[in-house]
């Protein structure tokens, strides 16, 4: 690699160009999901969709971010206040903070900086964890602060749900990273990058458990449907946002939608090969340096809308969970499975070895 | 730079310990028990343990602190009552924290050359990743101790299934 080590001063200004960036575009693509979810979903049960605001709808994220913003924010008089505040906070700090760990692209320098990375970390895939697993107190904090019997109701069945269905999460992962050997988010990808789609996890790896586990539990972990308990709204109102207006209503929104970009980028990192190309080294080289630099983002970006359109298809098609079924289904099925998943990949990994 | 973050963290973790204590309602003392635990992690970082400081925030401030916060919240617990405290408490505590301070500092202070030193940062650039050198060694000299306490820790399980299953 090239000889340029930045200064102190040089690399944190570089670093926090880098976040505005990444911010700025993972905020917008948050906006656009909503609208996508909103079309696709109205298409599903055969309407429209919103279509007014500008052509197809397209300006319908500015029109409710202006309506979010102009509207009263209502404080309960009972509530706890500095906790009543401070939860959407945590709640979107910890789902926009996991995305400066992901690489959106193959390692791309430009004058020594690696451009579509902010943070290459050795255990960036703990700190995915860590993080999700901060993210839960925005979620018990605000429902118990809110005073209100629904609100904590849904906050309490949000935050067992999300203690229990990490396990599974977190079980399913190994599989991934026995065969990668390492915990880096790059190591990972590039244990993938040998014969295109051929060596992804999900398919030459023979994690496809892994990926169905993953996958489950990561819907529970974003509190959506099938798994969206703690906020049914024929049982608790709203769940655990139902004391909230305004911005920080809008910012537990955001939240679950930064947690479903998080997910899916997870999940395409892990087990569909990251950036990289489905057709592996099928086809000749072609393109300058910009098309070099501009094809895995386009093949991540259309992993990450994959995963976002299975989402919104199974929310369409699947109804709700009971809250004993979530339960039993989480420690009973997914979590002996995963085990069982690690056993059978490590069984095989040592007679290979 | 490890200095400062040294220095921030070191801080943050003193301040969310003094606040642990002196808050009136529970759930503010647990919230800011998280901010010691994560604190911790960041001082662990620093020193180049990034396996350790990754644990203590999943095991600490992510798993067990929840289940803190969750009785917590379940029990509704109100704000304790400010009491003086009892004379013995005055008496025999002040002067034996100090005592044990004195003690402590004494202890590491005398035996510094015998602890040796460990760098801020220092091992952040070492090519092996520490979490293999931690598997090594806790599968293979630490492999008794760790497998004990794998089933201590499932006597604490079975023991609380018991207390949790309905009587026939």
């Amino acid at each position: 690699m090239s000889t340029f080590s930045p200064t102190p001063l040089q690399f944190i200004i570089i670093t926090i160009l880098k976040i505005a960036v990444v911010l700025v575009i993972t905020l917008t693509a948050v906006a656009y999901t909503v609208l996508l979810e909103r079309k696709v979903l109205g298409r599903m049960q055969n309407r429209w969709g919103p279509s007014r605001v500008g052509p197809f709808g397209l300006l319908q994220p500015l029109a409710d971010g202006i309506k979010l913003f102009l509207k009263e924010d209502l404080l309960p008089f009972a509530a706890d206040r500095p906790l009543f505040i401070v939860a959407p906070i945590i709640a979107l700090t910890c789902s926009l903070v996991s995305i400066s760990v992901v690489p959106f692209g193959s390692v791309t320098r430009v004058k020594g900086v690696d451009i579509f990375n902010i943070a290459d970390l050795n255990i960036g895939l703990l700190v995915i964890l860590g993080i999700t697993s901060i993210g839960v107190y925005g979620i018990a904090l605000s429902g118990w602060s809110s005073n209100n019997k629904f609100a904590l109701l849904g906050s309490l069945r949000a935050t067992s749900q999300m203690i229990s269905y990490e396990l599974a999460l977190g079980l399913s992962l190994v599989g991934v990273v026995l065969r990668a050997q390492s915990l880096s988010l790059r190591a990972i990808v590039n244990s993938q990058s040998a014969h295109g789609a051929l060596s992804w996890n999900v398919f030459g790896g023979f994690q496809f458990f892994a990926f169905f586990i993953y996958l489950l539990a990561a819907y529970a972990e974003t509190n959506r449907a099938p798994f969206d308990l703690p906020e049914a709204e024929s049982e608790l109102v709203a769940g655990y946002h139902t004391e909230y207006s305004s911005m920080k209503f809008a910012m537990f929104f955001m939240a679950e939608y930064a947690n479903m970009i998080t997910v899916s980028c997870v999940a395409t990192l892990l087990f569909l090969g990251g950036a990289s190309s489905p057709f592996g080294n099928l086809f000749p080289d072609f393109g300058g340096i910009v098309v070099h630099a501009a094809l895995p983002i386009f093949w991540f970006v259309l992993k990450i809308l994959f995963f976002l359109m299975l989402y919104i298809w199974i929310r369409a098609t699947v109804p709700r969970f009971r809250y004993d079924q979530l339960m039993s289904f989480g420690w009973k099925f997914l979590l002996p499975l995963a085990m069982v998943n690690i056993i059978i990949t490590s069984l095989i990994m040592a007679l290979r070895a | 730079m490890q200095l400062a973050l040294f220095l921030i963290f070191g801080g943050l973790a003193v301040a969310g310990a003094l606040n642990l204590l002196l808050q009136r309602h529970p759930i503010n003392s647990a919230l800011s028990l998280v901010v010691v635990m994560m604190s911790l992690a960041v001082l662990y970082w620093s020193l180049g343990a990034e396996f350790l400081a990754a644990a203590q925030v999943i095991v600490y401030s992510g798993a067990i602190m929840v289940l803190f916060v969750f009785v917590i919240m379940l029990l509704n617990a109100g704000e304790e009552e400010r009491t003086t405290g009892s004379k013995a408490a005055y008496i025999a505590g002040f002067p034996g924290a100090a005592a044990i301070f004195c003690l402590l500092s004494f202890v590491f202070l005398s035996e510094r050359k015998a602890l040796g030193f460990a760098n801020l940062g220092g091992y952040l650039n070492e090519t092996a990743s520490n979490i293999s050198q931690i598997s090594t060694v806790l599968f293979t000299k630490l492999l008794l101790p760790f497998e004990v306490t794998s089933i201590l820790i499932l006597v604490a399980i079975l023991g609380a299934v018991v207390l949790a299953r309905k009587e026939q």
